[in-house]
């Protein structure tokens, strides 16, 4: 297992006396596209926001490229390489749209105008609206600035909470084709969603979460033909 | 009717020279409105020890200016005065930005660390800028804390000392006690415990080592350089001073815009006060964010505290800093607590608002004009003039 780029092991996340994560374990091999599939409260924004370093967990370990991470600050776990683009989107609201991109290299040092570029590429109409303030963008277009932001770290692992979340149909499929992109451009990236249909399409291997636990993991593939999966993610019956 | 009447023929025949001063005091409050307002930015904290992070620049210089060679009666001239001051200037500042990072340190983030409660920052910080006071009351002979008595109390002061500090740590168990339970309680109540005990031991040492160490405290601040009157602004003489106060208060608040936007340390300070997780996410360390904003406070507050005592001649002593900090404070929020340019433009209208009253209500009174305007922001627009944001 020394090709796992990320994994956890038995890690337990508790707010308070309540365990929102209890003792998942899995792994990411670097190369591939994982999502962590479930429903509201699952626990998939408190296991990224571990992973980052911004929670602690209670329990078990987490390692990146075969070193741990648990106790790391959150600082030094981006400048090993893990970025996130996270639930809610957190741009900078009262910075410039490209101030963001900019931020988002904070943890390389200085973003050079090429790596600016290359997300302006991505994305056109962030391009158009690089003057703008953050938080005067409409939704679709902060979820591009984030995962343009978090593009700028250039991350060894990119991680992404729900990145479909509040965009139109059409919107989504653009995103989900970007990521593709990406991923076969060789960035290792883990996907949390709720939109398990589409996720499972682009994905090599999914897990899927339940209060806390992992109750299934299998090739993506096979997860968009389990019952279980159809039943509960697919809103099939 | 009269009383507006006559308030406003003297406010129009001292215009220019009530414009003048607001002006000069506007630009000290401005830089003292900076630490407070870019320490609320990232941590939504008011630093309430500010005044003493200013109060310790006036100290500083009581040491510094004799120490570059200017004596009582014996100021600088010519070109001298340029080195010197700049000399000065950085020692200051120095003395108060180390006072603003050890502050951080010591009063504030063993409470972050174990995410204490928002009211025990607030008793921390007051605990913290009580017991720096009563530290400097220590070291100057002047100031006992019984002056009616006039004479010096080696027991009662440090008695004092520990008595308010333990006071303060009281209340704060009182107040937040009626938590008990959580672990905010617990916390507060260790740290309040430790705080009483090295207050103890450290006031027992100055007591009986300081005068031994420092010799008789110099007893006022030799004056830096002559006034005169450079020109004549519609009949309102300005003096080399004031010209000086500007002149330093621009160049700081330059320098401090473009660090703050310009630099990646500076951009590291906006994220965090705009979004303080997506700023860690993104790599920002966020405890050196906050030592660097105390630190910068701190300078500011620094060279704020040299000017105030040249323009206005003031002592140096261990009280100080509580007009100008809590004036300062008001000027912070007038702008929008939170906003750096909010501060700067707050600290200047306040400066202008108190020198348009002297002729109104004289000076004996216009300290209540900062409060006035207190009460009426926090009534009419309780986000101040430029509204809540570091970024802008
Ligand atoms: N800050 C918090 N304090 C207390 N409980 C929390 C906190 N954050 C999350 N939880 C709880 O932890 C559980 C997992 O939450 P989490 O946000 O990880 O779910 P999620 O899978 O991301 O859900 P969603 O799809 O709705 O975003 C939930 O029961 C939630 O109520
Ligand atoms: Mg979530």
């Amino acid at each position: 297992m020394t090709d796992d780029l990320l994994e956890l092991q038995d890690v337990v996340v508790r707010y308070g006396g309540i365990e929102a994560v209890r003792g998942i374990s899995f792994n990411v091999a670097d190369g591939e596209l994982v999502t962590l599939i479930g429903g509201n409260g699952a626990g998939k924004t408190t296991t990224l926001t571990t992973i980052s370093g911004i929670k602690r967990p209670s329990g078990g370990t987490i390692s990146f490229a075969g070193e741990r991470i648990d106790n790391l600050p959150a600082h030094e776990v981006v400048e090993l390489g893990v970025c996130q683009a996270p639930e809610g989107r957190r741009i900078f609201p009262r910075m410039s749209v490209r101030e963001n991109l900019v931020m988002g290299a904070f943890a390389r040092g200085s973003a050079k105008q090429a790596d600016v570029d290359r997300v302006f590429d991505l994305f056109p109409v962030l391009k158009e609206r690089q003057k703008q303030a953050g938080g005067t963008l409409s939704g679709g277009e902060q979820q591009m600035l984030a995962i343009g932001r978090a593009l700028m770290s250039e991350p060894k692992l990119l991680m992404l909470d729900e990145p479909s979340m509040g965009l139109a149909p059409k919107f989504v499929e653009k995103i989900f084709e970007l990521l593709g992109d990406i991923h076969s451009q060789g960035t290792t990236i883990l996907l949390v969603e709720q939109n398990a249909h589409l996720a499972l399409q682009i994905a090599d291997r999914g897990y899927v979460l339940e209060s806390g636990e992992i109750v299934l993991e299998d090739d993506a593939k096979k997860l968009l033909g389990n019952d279980q999966v159809r039943k509960a993610y697919l809103g099939e019956s | 009717m009269d009383f507006l009447a006559d308030c406003a023929t003297n406010v129009a025949d001292q215009f220019w020279a009530q414009t003048r001063n607001g002006l000069t005091l506007g630009s000290i409050y401005a830089m003292i409105a900076l630490g407070y307002t870019m320490v609320y930015g990232v941590l939504q904290l008011i630093n309430f020890a500010h005044s003493e992070v200013f109060m310790v620049s006036t100290v500083a210089a009581l040491y510094a200016i004799p120490a570059f060679g200017v004596t009582d009666g014996d100021p600088a001239t010519g070109i001298a005065v340029i080195f010197i001051l700049i000399g000065v200037l950085l020692c200051c500042m120095a003395a108060s930005g180390a006072l603003a990072v050890l502050l951080e340190r010591l009063a504030y983030r063993p409470l972050r660390k174990r995410h204490a409660p928002r009211l025990s920052f607030l008793i921390s910080a007051i605990g913290a800028s009580l017991f720096i006071q009563y530290l400097f009351v220590l070291m100057d002979g002047q100031h006992y804390l019984f002056p009616i008595r006039g004479i010096a109390d080696p027991l009662g002061t440090p008695l004092l000392i520990i008595g308010g500090f333990l006071a303060v740590v009281a209340i704060g168990l009182l107040v937040t006690g009626t938590r008990r339970g959580e672990e905010g309680w617990v916390d507060a109540g260790t740290l309040a415990g430790l705080g009483a005990i090295a207050t103890l031991i450290l006031g027992a040492i100055l007591v009986i080592k300081l005068p031994d160490i420092l010799g008789p405290t110099p007893q006022s601040v030799p004056e830096l350089f002559s006034t005169s009157t450079v020109f004549t602004l519609f009949g309102a003489p300005i003096s080399n001073k004031r010209i000086m106060v500007v002149v330093v208060t621009v160049v700081m608040l330059v320098i401090l815009d473009a660090f703050v936007r310009r630099t990646r340390m500076g951009r590291g300070i906006r994220a965090v006060a705009q979004d303080s997780e997506a700023a860690s996410l993104m790599g920002v360390n966020i405890n050196r964010v906050v030592v660097v904003t105390f630190l910068v406070g701190g300078l500011m507050a620094g060279a704020a505290g040299l000017l105030y005592q040249i323009v206005l001649g003031a002592p140096a002593f261990w009280f100080i800093g509580f007009k100008p900090g809590i004036k300062a404070f008001v000027a912070a929020v007038l702008g929008g607590i939170g906003n750096i340019r909010g501060a700067m433009l707050g600290g200047l209208l306040l400066g202008l608002v108190e020198a348009y009253a002297v002729p109104c209500i004289g000076t004996q009174w216009i300290d209540v004009t900062a409060f006035v305007v207190l009460v009426a922001v926090l009534m009419f627009r309780p986000t101040g003039i430029l509204g809540e944001q570091v970024g802008a």
